[in-house]
């Protein structure tokens, strides 16, 4: 038995090509950009960078031509993808847009929204944020209580979304908001609105992390109005909605490839020094490198069959969490080498970048716990 | 899954099914033969799958055999099936017929004189069973796959923690056939990625039967499995043999391209530490019961001890990874991993 369904996948022999080009791309795209810069990857915002993609067409890949998309595989993009974050290159500003609200639209939204919004999103011009968390609603998600009341030709949104990642790039948000209460169906009487956050009633205040960096938001809706042709699909059926691009969110190379320029930098590092230990710690975390990207590879696979890879995609995210998180741990252990801002040598200021924002890998997209509690439902047990 | 490969899959989980119980694993510890199964194994062929064609066998890759080597693993199969098929590949390989019977590998300090080889096998697995050996040897200053005929060999028996056996094989001008050229390490390599194939397999058994009796066992008034301490540690416990199957089978579809020495000893390595997680987690999942020797869990436990080091351990094999690694360099690792 196995458990879970991994099977084998290797790329097809096309993207090749395309990976070529991409490289060709980065080398003259990331030119000049600080390695310390570049070990943001995805979470580094750079609208330049973004509408240089979009004149590519590496942004919406998989989408129909009809809304800018290019009808290219989910192999396809999944190189583009993974040359991007291995290179750190800053795709923040538009990778929730293409990962998530994009394919979301293109399962739940109606024709005009498609129209509307999808083409803009491929040419990487217009970039979205993810209204879900909020003070009292982190893990237990259904406990949403930002509301959007019926009015006249829309809703009147009011309440607080928090940690909104992006949102003071960001164009629009997907906010998931209560349309219903019923204390006893917390789950009923929710539902996702694209909402324009230029809209009158938004107040975005940045929230600086741990590192100093504001990358995520408290976004305040006072009497927001937001129009009725916003809401997506129906009231209601946001909580449906949410779990499905929850798959999306948490099936992707970033969940393993958001830290690979601090092992490219500690290989660089022990190769001065050498040593058995160094040399079975890289082999370890190499192995556990490409037996990620394995995984993932496969979860893009039954992507690209239509299947619904979202129990695997848990799968992938936990282990690429842990993976993750050890990295600085055993670069520390290895080096003794002191973390650093702003000074010191490129593997000094990537370590302290990482050794930083690790612990957020295994809270954001699902909490370790969360994620687990969704493998164990799928082993049988609850 | 091609066709194959379903029917292989079928073929062998019946077979195990069929044959492979408590009873027979512990017979076997205290050192029966389970003649039955093995003849049942070679009149459905599950011994000759890598054997080509013209020999009589499947005429099938590492893909294919991999699927046999996970089930004889996941059933905890008391017989040296993977070793069989290590010991054909090596001689297909070498372009020597490969003959009916059980085979294993030999490796120590043997060497060859003619068409004799002489000296003696540490560790041999299932030594005292094998008719065959393959050896990888010195000759005219090359190394050759060499067959050896273990009739009137003299056998020092020795188990591992599973009590398969292990046993010191002595020869004296034992008849053998040369054949090919083989890397001197091609034994070291196959064998490590037969065993991580075993430890997946062994692993999808731990989960398997660790979730099952989760479900079963109650105390405080429920299934101890709707705890959720339970529930995190089993998550765990099945990621990590999720992950060690992948790599296991990467390994086998790479070794039929070509050189797989990367993915290979990335196999032993995933699987290596996966054991060390899921073995701690499936016994402290089963408490007091899953200690004792009437339990079965201990027979997929005490095997995955074994096979963690035999065949270079996880750090051995890290460290062969780590050093190729290092010597390409930082900036080679990405288009290495994409490349290959
Ligand atoms: C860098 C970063 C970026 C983020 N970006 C966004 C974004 O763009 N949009 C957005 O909507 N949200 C975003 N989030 C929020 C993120 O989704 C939440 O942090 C996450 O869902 C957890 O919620 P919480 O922080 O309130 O923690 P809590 O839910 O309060 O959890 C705290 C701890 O309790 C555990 N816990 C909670 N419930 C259970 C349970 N039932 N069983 C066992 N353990 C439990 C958790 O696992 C965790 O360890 C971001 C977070 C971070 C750190």
């Amino acid at each position: 038995m196995e458990t879970f369904r991994f099977d084998l996948c290797e790329l097809p022999e096309e993207t090749k090509g395309l990976r070529e080009e991409v490289r060709a791309f980065l080398r003259d795209n990331l030119k000049g950009i600080p390695l310390v810069t570049r070990a943001q990857t995805w979470s580094g915002s750079d609208a330049r960078f973004s509408a240089a993609m979009g004149a590519q067409g590496w942004i919406g890949m998989t989408w129909p031509k009809q809304y800018g998309g290019g009808e290219r595989s989910f192999f396809e993009r999944y190189v583009v993808l993974e040359e991007m974050l291995a290179a750190g290159a800053p795709v923040g500003a538009h990778w929730i847009a293409d990962r998530q609200s994009g394919p979301l639209l293109l399962r739940f939204g109606n024709e005009e929204q498609r129209q509307f919004f999808l083409p803009k999103i491929a040419t990487g011009t217009c970039f979205f944020c993810i209204g879900m968390s909020e003070p009292d609603s982190g893990s237990d998600l259904a406990a949403t209580r930002t509301r959007a009341d019926k009015v006249e030709g829309g809703y009147l949104v009011n309440g607080t979304k928090l940690w909104t990642s992006g949102a003071h790039h960001a164009h629009y948000m997907i906010g998931l908001f209560r349309t219903h209460y019923d204390p006893a169906k917390k789950h009923d009487g929710l539902t996702q609105f694209l909402v324009d956050l230029k809209t009158p009633g938004i107040t975005i205040r940045p929230i600086r992390d741990l590192s100093g960096n504001a990358h995520f938001n408290e976004v305040i809706f006072e009497d927001v109005f937001v129009p009725e042709n916003r809401l997506v699909g129906a009231e209601g059926t946001g909580w449906d909605q949410v779990r499905a691009e929850l798959a999306f969110e948490r099936s992707g190379p970033e969940r393993y490839l958001s830290s690979f320029l601090l092992l490219v930098e500690l290989i660089r590092e022990v190769q001065k020094t050498g040593g058995t230990r160094a040399e079975e710690e890289i082999g370890r975390l190499v192995a556990h490198l490409v037996t990620l990207r394995q995984m993932s590879l496969s979860v893009a696979g039954m992507l690209n069959a239509g299947e619904n890879p979202a129990l695997e995609a848990s799968v992938v995210k936990d282990l690429g969490a842990l993976y993750e998180q050890e990295l600085p741990v055993r670069a520390h252990e290895l080096t003794g080498i002191e973390p650093t801002i702003g000074t010191g040598s490129d593997f000094q200021q990537v370590l302290g970048y990482l050794t930083q924002v690790t612990p957020s890998f295994s809270l954001r997209g699902g909490t370790r716990e969360i994620l687990r509690g969704i493998i164990a439902r799928g082993l049988g047990l609850r | 899954m091609n066709e194959l490969q379903t029917i292989l899959h079928g073929t062998i989980h019946r077979l195990f099914g069929d044959f492979v119980d408590k009873n027979l694993i512990q017979k076997a510890e205290e050192g029966v033969w389970p003649e039955k199964l093995w003849a049942a194994l070679e009149e459905a062929g599950m011994t000759r799958v890598l054997v080509p064609e013209e020999q009589g066998g499947a005429g099938g890759g590492w893909a294919d055999a991999m699927i046999l080597i996970k089930a004889a693993g996941e059933h905890k199969v008391p017989l040296p099936l993977a070793e069989t098929i290590l010991a054909s590949a090596i001689l297909a390989e070498a372009g020597i017929a490969v003959p009916e019977g059980v085979l294993t590998v030999l490796t120590g300090d043997l060497a060859l004189d003619g068409k004799t080889v002489s000296g003696t096998a540490e560790r041999t697995p299932w030594g005292r069973n094998a008719d065959h050996g393959v050896a990888v040897l010195e000759q005219d200053g090359g190394r050759v796959a060499v067959l050896v005929l273990l009739k009137g060999s003299v056998i020092d028996e020795d188990v591992n923690l599973a009590r398969e056996p292990r046993d010191e094989v002595t020869l004296q001008n034992a008849d053998a056939l040369v054949g090919g050229a083989v890397d001197p390490d091609r034994i070291g390599l196959l064998g490590a990625l037969v065993r991580s194939g075993q430890m997946a397999g062994a692993l999808s058994f731990l989960i398997r039967q660790s979730v099952e009796y989760a479900n079963e066992r109650t105390q405080f008034g429920k299934p101890i499995g709707k705890f959720q301490a339970i529930q995190q540690q089993l998550a765990i416990l099945s990621t990590q043999a999720a992950a060690a199957n992948l790599a296991a089978s990467h390994a086998a579809a790479k070794a039929d391209a070509g050189d797989a020495l990367f993915e290979i000893a990335i196999a032993k390595v995933r699987a290596d530490e996966a054991v060390s997680l899921a073995t701690s987690i499936a016994h402290q999942v089963h408490g007091a019961i899953g200690f004792t020797y009437e339990h079965e869990l201990h027979f997929a436990t005490r095997r995955l001890w074994s096979w963690r080091a035999e065949f270079g351990s996880g750090s051995q094999w890290a460290g062969v990874l780590g050093r190729a690694v290092i010597a390409r360099g930082p900036d080679a690792l990405w288009p290495y991993v994409t490349a290959r």
